[in-house]
């Protein structure tokens, strides 16, 4: 299957990646190899197959929802780029 | 006496016993590393500072006459995607360089709990992504057993230490067989427990539902010891199981194979599957049989969709778990940003390498609207079907034995301009992970020009002490060399 360079850009937005122009010729055609191969997988009838929700059959884990104090919030903030306080700095999202 | 070679059963003996310090075995291994490392690069980081001090505080309990843990004195090398509190967690990217722990992943705070001694972090492919450590960002790691050849991945710094005899135990993490791989081309045992039996809090997540941290040793017995350890249920990871048992995959090793039923699946012995690595899996067979089991063939008939089934599903997972480096609260920030939209973009676009950004692409594009069905829910959905095939046949068998992977180690740059011919190293690993069962690589042989082959044993989920029991027998009987 192709993927078109406007496909590969779509996708690399989403994904919030910032691509060179060769970083998006390599990936198309390589995701285009590679989608490929994977169509295989539509030879195969799985209208009454139920998708793997959870793969050791396993239920949902319940626990009561109880505070527990981390007393390393201190080291958590310190590996942040950019900071104030008890706060991650990031760039102004809203104008005005 | 040296420690360099011994077992990890037995530099626990050998420290609870006095025959030897901890002190003495860090600084063993810490001196082989200094002499051996700089030809092999296994490590990202080597923690002598903390390795000794470790070693020194188990000493001390020692002396004080207190109880030691099951892995006294034990070093024991780290993937670089697991967590130990205070020390630097790269995932082998650039986007984490700097990134230093804040608290121990749950293995680790068991590991510590068992008095074992940290000896440092290993190389890995970016964010374990890769079965060759060729897209660790940092450097390759050489093959100890010939160092033109990759060492296997994405655990090859792990295995390659253990090879090499810098670590008798090395923790890695296995997706597709990360743990299994490497160490088949290494000449080491590395165990992919059944899913949820070891907690993954404190492992940066690549596919969560696939992931698992598991051993690589020199014997089967240690790894029986490690999971001992290391497995148990967790409250903070809600997919360990409760269930399970450590305890029990301390099973002896049988004296004789006789009532156990080993199926040998047909899809497993392929085209294009390296004649020497088949020739000693069918010897490995058949000192399964002279012990006495009862071998028959199988069919799992849907593994031939298993990576493609898997090149969505990880991809997919991937490019979730990977959306939380932001350059907002840890890793790399990008300089010359204007807006947030331009901070994330260029943060994940300068810090990822090129088999990450391939991943995040893949699984971002699995994911999109209009796409979700056709290729993630059908990969699902194939996944069942794969799992099914597991189900069948462990009705009627014990265990499986197939190759771990389909040729030796192989020489750096073969197979890194093509990610399909890369992604097919794992075609024999990677139904394990998608089934969640348990799963080791042996060491069974060696090729004509000295490559070590690795035989893949594999139980049904929870059954990780039949399978480490039956390992153990199997290597009684083949002693397989080790590297001087």
């Amino acid at each position: 299957m192709s993927l078109g360079l406007e496909d590969v850009r779509k996708i690399a937005k989403l994904a919030r990646l910032r691509l060179s122009a060769d970083e998006e010729a390599l990936y198309r055609e390589q995701m285009g190899k590679i989608l490929d191969s994977v169509a295989e997988l539509s030879r195969l009838d799985t209208a009454d197959v139920q998708p793997t929700a959870s793969v050791s059959g396993a239920a949902s884990a319940w626990r009561e929802d109880r505070a527990i104090a981390f007393p390393g919030a201190e080291k958590i903030l310190s590996l942040a780029p950019e900071r104030e306080g008890p706060y991650f700095k990031v760039k102004k999202v809203i104008e005005g | 006496m040296t420690t360099i070679g011994l077992s990890a059963a037995d530099i626990a003996a050998g420290v609870s016993g006095g025959a030897f310090s901890a002190e003495d075995v860090a600084r063993e291994h810490l001196a082989r590393i200094k002499e051996k490392d700089a030809g092999i690069r296994a490590f990202v980081t080597v923690l002598e500072e903390q390795a000794l001090a470790q070693a020194r505080a188990v000493d001390a309990k020692k002396k004080r006459g207190e109880k030691l843990g099951a892995l006294c004195g034990v070093p024991v090398a780290v993937k670089d995607n697991i967590l130990i509190e205070g020390v630097e967690t790269t995932c082998s990217s650039k986007i984490l360089k700097g990134y230093v722990a804040p608290y121990d992943a749950d293995v680790i705070a068991r590991l510590r709990k068992a008095d074992a001694v940290f000896i440092g972090k290993t190389n890995l492919d970016e964010f374990a992504m890769g079965s060759s450590t060729e897209n660790s960002a940092f450097f390759k790691t050489a093959n100890p057993w010939n160092k033109d050849c990759v060492p296997g991945g994405s655990s090859g710094g792990s295995a390659a230490a253990v090879a090499a005899g810098f670590a008798p135990l090395a923790l890695g993490s296995d997706t597709g067989g990360s743990i299994r791989q490497p160490a088949a081309l290494c000449g080491a045992v590395g165990l992919k427990p059944t899913y949820g039996a070891v907690s993954r809090r404190g492992l940066i997540a690549f596919a969560s539902s696939l992931d698992q941290i598991g051993p690589i040793t020199r014997t089967a017995a240690d790894a029986a010891l490690a999971l001992s350890v290391i497995g148990g249920h967790d409250p903070l990871d809600s997919t360990s199981s409760p269930e399970f048992d450590a305890g029990k995959a301390l099973e002896p090793a049988p004296k004789s194979f006789v009532g156990l039923r080993v199926g040998i699946p047909k899809e497993y012995f392929i085209k294009g599957i390296d004649p020497e690595v088949e020739k000693a899996v069918r010897e490995a067979i058949a000192v399964f049989e002279k012990l006495g089991a009862k071998t028959s063939e199988v069919s799992l008939p849907h593994s031939q969709y298993a990576i493609s089934t898997y090149y969505l599903i990880a991809p997919s997972e991937a490019s979730s778990n990977l959306a939380r480096f932001d350059g907002i609260r840890y890793g790399r920030r990008a300089a010359e940003a204007a807006t947030l939209e331009e901070v994330y973009e260029r943060s994940r676009g300068e810090g990822f390498g090129p088999e990450v950004k391939r991943r995040i692409m893949l699984g971002t594009y699995a994911l999109s609207s209009g796409y979700y069905d056709a290729y993630y829910a059908k990969a699902q959905r194939v996944r069942t079907l794969i799992k099914q095939d597991f189900e069948k046949a462990f009705a009627s068998v014990d265990l499986l034995l197939t190759p771990t992977a389909p040729s030796p180690a192989f020489k750096f740059g073969e197979k890194t301009k093509d990610p399909l011919s890369m992604y097919l190293s794992d075609v024999f690993t990677i139904p394990s992970n998608l089934a969640g069962n348990a799963s080791i690589s042996v060491p069974c042989g060696l090729t004509r020009s000295g490559l070590p082959i690795g035989l893949q044993i594999i139980a049904d989920q929870f059954q990780d002490g039949r399978l480490l029991a039956a390992a153990a027998a199997f290597e009684r009987e083949r002693p397989f060399p080790r590297l001087s």
